[in-house]
């Protein structure tokens, strides 16, 4: 069968391509040699001893590395639906309003209780810089979807404290029998500052959704809020520069035009507000932002 | 409103001073690395010796300079250990992953040229001052040891056709047996397609060169009729068995 598929190639392929193609070949083969070399070794040797441990560790940790990519993803997924649950919010009655705001608190405990706790327990007695990369993605989305949630409850910025402390499980939860040994032991998912700063930076870009989504429901108030506390966060970021790194500098660059785009809103809400009839005014709007994007590409 | 602008300032300024203290940290952990990556350089300069026509005979002399010099290293070291928290190795480890992979390739040089055999991770461990375990402390990372391993295969492919110039016929052969037990040991890893998969991707070239200095000497009769390497092997089969 297989080497049906290579006539196949062969005949497909241009001549000045065998040459690449023979290579490819020649790696498979490897590939076989190997399983067989694996199987073929001698086991007493020295060197294959010492490397068969070495192997076992390696696999080890590339095995929770990709654990922990895949806990990642379930995360960021279901953090995104904690935000869209949220979007839904805006121009709703105040009883639809508490419904809304309830149930993404229930999905964010479950998020708590559920995955967050996986990766816990799968970061237990582990360096966690060792496997930052593979869960900062899903810390970062979890934190934009806390952070705006309190937002909306509260109207305020959730601390960094406040998220870390939500992240502490203790064990003798699940645990009935061995409950007196293990009730003073706890896992933690430790959230780096870094990743709440970068979380935080991508609330903003929810905020600037929310405000246009708010003039389109009519709601003439919220944009002047919303302005003000994307100000507020746009200050701090200038201020810590690009040491924090690489990632601060394209996240405050995003923010930037969150920030236009907001300010923009209100300035078109106070001068040509009162003229036009809050229906219309969306379209005024929509157009006023698309002329601008432009204008930021062309720059 | 004022309560709201108050937290606003405190979250901020407290992620300020965490950069901050990082940052200071950072400039810390660099300052001794540099140093560092100097005694690294100094040992490899002593090592280069054995290249030269006469050091095939000063290779005990050399070795000995050498472990000299890793007193410095392990001061080095123990200077960092003190500086890195103890659960935060990987947060900084970029800044002496490169230095400590050079180390590993010094020391098995070292190790190598003093009793043509393969350094252990505890050896290498003990020679650096650091620790093998990752739940004691400051550590040798595992990646970094193997990166190390395969810079010291790059070397002693060099090290063959050095030792031909020289006159040495005989090394030759070691240094492939040597070579292709440390290529046998890194088949068995399942490799990422990271740094370290790259640099083992290089290995077959270092196998190869030694292979075609080893038929040179062949062809034209400079090989040592009796393989020094197997009689050898022969021998400690037979102890093995034995015990």
């Amino acid at each position: 069968m297989s080497e049906d598929k290579q006539d196949k190639k062969v005949a497909g392929g241009p001549p000045w391509k065998k040459g690449g193609r023979g290579w490819k070949h020649k790696i498979q083969e490897d590939g076989d040699d190997l399983s067989k070399l694996q199987h073929q070794v001698d086991e007493s040797l020295p060197c294959v001893k010492v490397f068969r441990k070495f192997q076992e560790e390696l696999d080890a940790k590339h095995d929770k590395y990709e654990n922990l990519v895949k806990s990642s993803r379930d995360l960021t997924i279901e953090s995104k639906r904690i935000i869209f649950l949220l979007h839904r919010i805006t121009g709703c009655k105040e009883e639809t309003t508490e419904k809304l705001l309830s149930e993404a608190s229930i999905k964010i405990k479950e998020l708590q209780s559920g995955n967050l706790r996986k990766i816990a327990e799968q970061l237990q007695d582990e360096d966690i810089f060792y496997y930052l990369r593979s869960i900062s993605p899903g810390l970062q989305e979890y934190v934009e979807a806390v952070s705006f949630y309190h937002y909306l409850k509260d109207n305020r910025l959730v601390g960094f404290e406040e998220l870390q402390a939500d992240l502490v499980f203790h064990e003798e939860n699940d645990t009935s029998s061995k409950e007196d040994s293990l009730l003073s032991k706890q896992v933690l998912v430790p959230l780096p500052p870094q990743d709440y700063m970068l979380g935080i930076a991508d609330l903003t870009g929810e905020l600037m959704r929310k405000c246009i989504n708010s003039v389109g429901q009519g709601n003439l108030e919220e944009p002047f809020q919303l302005c003000h506390f994307i100000q507020n966060i746009y200050d701090a970021f200038l201020s810590f520069g690009n040491t924090p790194g690489r990632e601060f500098t394209r996240k405050i660059q995003t923010l930037r035009q969150s920030l236009k785009k907001v300010e923009n809103a209100c300035y078109t809400i106070r001068v040509r507000g009162s003229e036009i009839p809050k229906h219309m005014l969306i379209h005024v709007f929509n157009e006023e932002i698309s002329e601008n994007l432009e204008c930021d590409l062309t720059v | 409103m004022t309560t709201e602008t108050k937290s606003f300032a405190e979250i901020f300024q407290s992620f300020q001073k965490h950069i901050d203290t990082e940052q200071d940290l950072r400039e810390e952990i660099r300052l001794i690395v540099r140093d560092q990556e100097q005694t690294a350089r100094r040992i490899l300069t002593v090592l280069q010796g054995v290249h030269q026509p006469e050091g095939l005979r000063e290779i005990p002399a050399i070795c000995e300079k050498a472990r000299i010099l890793f007193e410095d290293v392990r001061k080095h070291f123990k200077e960092l250990k003190s500086k890195v928290p103890s659960d935060q190795y990987y947060k900084f480890h970029d800044h002496w992953r490169f230095v400590s992979q050079r180390l590993t390739f010094v020391a098995a040089l070292t190790v190598y040229l003093e009793t043509e055999s393969l350094i252990e991770r505890e050896q290498a461990a003990e020679m650096l001052g650091v620790e093998v375990d990752r739940t004691q402390g400051f550590h040798l990372d595992l990646e970094d040891f193997l990166m190390g391993l395969l810079y010291l295969a790059d070397e002693l492919a060099r090290f063959a056709v050095n030792s031909v110039t020289a006159g040495d016929y005989n090394r030759p052969t070691r240094l492939a047996h040597f070579m292709s037990q440390l290529d046998l040991g890194f088949r068995l890893l399942n490799l990422k397609n990271d740094s370290l998969r790259k640099k083992f991707d290089s290995l077959k070239y270092n196998l190869k060169k030694i292979e075609e200095v080893i038929y040179d000497l062949s062809i034209r009769g400079l090989k040592p009729q009796i393989d020094p390497v197997t009689a050898v092997e022969e021998n400690s089969r037979e102890d093995a068995v034995g015990t």
